[in-house]
């Protein structure tokens, strides 16, 4: 379904993105490790065409998507949804309106700036507000909402656009750990229930582990572990890190279960 | 967290949003509805109003610069004279504008000081100040230069204050701006060695707010220009009294209009350009500081 082949991106003399290859054959969710720089955002961002790829190949679905231009990559941006770290909303329109850009590619540039949608997708846009637990939100401005709210007007943008994939750059780096779990079981939801294949950056293994399906380690541009969450051992970590013996998940996680392991230790 | 939305049915949020979308679009249908009726009437108006009639005199637009244009380049050997001729003329334009600007701008400074919250000196007279600005900026050159003139008699001087009026106004306002996205920071710091007002804005606001000062004043002085070239008109002196006589001599001097209009427009040209590439550089040189 997605075959990146000798993928990279250059930034002036540094390889940000450096030849990476992997296929994903079916949707499923994936985490992507590592450390600040590694990489991750670069290569997300080349899926969804925010960046152009130095050298390499995206295909999906036997379609080759890294030299689109004008309007066909705007159709693909589409069905490429992308969630960003810091949400990405515009503050002063209201939540629905937020939601309702995600229908900005099929609709008619005039129309959409007049803020004119048809009334089925407005239903629409609140039907899914609703599913992410934030209708009673709608009629508010974006900027008044809390940080794991304005994640999830983010991931009902990403639903409205009925997109293929998925992308989350940290989607829950910004958000405290109960809205972090919030929103990442939401992201996992849009696998499960509607079949979309999720692609998500992470900062912390905990979450990979507990939500993927596959696992991604990078580490200054290259791809160095693809494996299983069960095969992402402490060891492992130390490695996509470049960390020493004295590197300890539980001393920076931000996940809730974190903390009663720890307690459960002692 | 707040999750109201487990009572509360869709149905209800789906047809209060509707509600507020259909609202929402009746009052913009109705502004738009209203603009368009107010444009057209405005036009109509001003079109019964005009002496010759706007279709009219449509056609004509273009005679008058085709009649100078026309002569102009009969007399084109004569054109490096005329710009010798009128050079002085225009120094004196520029040199009114840049007396007004400078002078300008630093009653500006005191005046946006003073009328900048958590900076002004007595925090009560903040409406007094912006009050003073709007008037000052409300009065246009013209009338200014035209009560002077009629009082001081014509020449630069009375062109060159009632400019600078004009610009303590503009520049207070955009002054005022920058001042309240200064950092009060600094100006606390300051305060706490026991800093005068005085020292407190020099040493603490000036710093941080001096390349947008300069920025806005480079601004302001091309604008400076364009008035000091149209006071000259009502006989204060400069390029644009030349510009009126050569215009109102008729026929026979439009090659003199001629060479003024390209005299003044190069030195608008060049003073603009010389301008943005200070103003790039201070921006870009404040940049280049908070970087390092």
């Amino acid at each position: 379904m997605l075959k990146i082949e000798n993928l990279t991106k250059t930034f002036g003399s540094v390889n940000a993105v450096d030849n990476i290859s992997f296929t994903v054959d079916r949707p499923m969710m994936i985490g992507v490790i590592g450390a600040s720089g590694a990489g991750k955002s670069t290569m997300l961002r080349m899926l969804n065409q925010l960046e152009t790829a130095t050298s390499g190949k995206i295909t999906v679905e036997g379609r080759d998507i890294t030299g689109l231009k004008g309007a066909d990559k705007r159709r693909w941006q589409r069905d490429c949804a992308m969630i960003f770290q810091q949400f990405n909303l515009v503050p002063r329109m209201d939540v629905v309106s937020n939601v309702l850009h995600g229908t900005l590619n099929k609709r008619s540039t005039l129309a959409t700036m007049f803020n004119l949608y048809p009334s089925e997708d407005i239903h629409k846009a609140i039907d899914i507000l609703d599913r992410l637990g934030i209708a009673a939100h709608a009629a508010k401005r974006a900027e008044a909402l809390s940080g794991g709210q304005q994640q999830r007007v983010a991931i009902a943008r990403a639903i409205m656009q009925d997109p293929k994939i998925v992308l989350a750059d940290e989607p829950i780096a910004s958000l405290d750990p109960m809205n972090a779990q919030i929103v990442m079981d939401d992201l996992r939801r849009i696998h499960d229930e509607d079949g979309r294949m999720v692609i998500a950056n992470l900062h912390t293994l905990d979450t990979a582990r507990r939500y993927c399906d596959r696992v991604i380690g990078m580490r200054m541009g290259r791809i160095v572990f693809d494996g299983t969450p069960e095969q992402l051992t402490t060891g492992v970590a130390r490695d996509i890190y470049g960390a020493d013996a004295s590197f300890s998940e539980a001393a920076t996680s931000t996940s809730l279960d974190a903390l009663e392991r720890e307690a459960a230790l002692a | 967290m707040s999750d109201l939305t487990a009572n509360s049915p869709v149905e209800d949020v789906r047809s209060s949003y509707m509600d507020m979308t259909r609202k929402k679009r009746a009052y913009n249908a109705i502004m738009l509805a209203i603009f368009v009726a107010l444009m057209a009437a405005g036009f109509v108006t001003a079109d019964d109003r005009n002496a010759g009639g706007f279709w009219d005199g449509l056609h004509q637009l273009f005679d008058f610069p085709a009649e100078v244009l026309g002569e102009a380049s009969g007399k084109l050997a004569e054109m490096p004279a005329h710009f010798v001729k009128f050079f002085p003329s225009l120094v004196e334009t520029i040199n009114i504008a840049g007396a007004s600007t400078l002078l300008g701008a630093i009653v500006a400074i005191f005046l946006s000081l003073l009328a900048t919250n958590g900076l002004a000196r007595w925090p009560r007279l903040i409406p007094l100040f912006r009050r003073m600005m709007d008037i000052m900026r409300a009065i246009p050159e013209i009338v200014i230069a035209l009560v002077l003139i009629f009082v001081l008699g014509g020449g630069p001087v009375p062109a060159m204050i009632a400019i600078a009026f004009h610009t303590s106004g503009a520049l207070g306002k955009l002054f005022s701006e920058v001042n309240e996205n200064a950092s009060l920071k600094p100006v606390e710091g300051l305060q706490s060695v026991g800093a005068s007002w005085a020292q407190r804005m020099v040493l603490g606001v000036m710093p941080q707010v001096s390349p947008n000062y300069l920025s806005y004043a480079l601004l302001r002085f091309e604008i400076n220009i364009r008035a000091s070239a149209i006071l000259g008109f009502v006989g204060a002196g400069g390029i644009g009294y030349d510009l009126k006589n050569a215009m109102s001599w008729g026929k026979g001097q439009y090659d003199e209009a001629a060479a003024i209009f390209l005299l003044l427009f190069g030195a608008i040209v060049l003073v603009d350009q010389i301008s943005s590439i200070l103003r790039h550089r201070l921006t870009h040189g404040a940049h280049m500081e908070a970087t390092l």
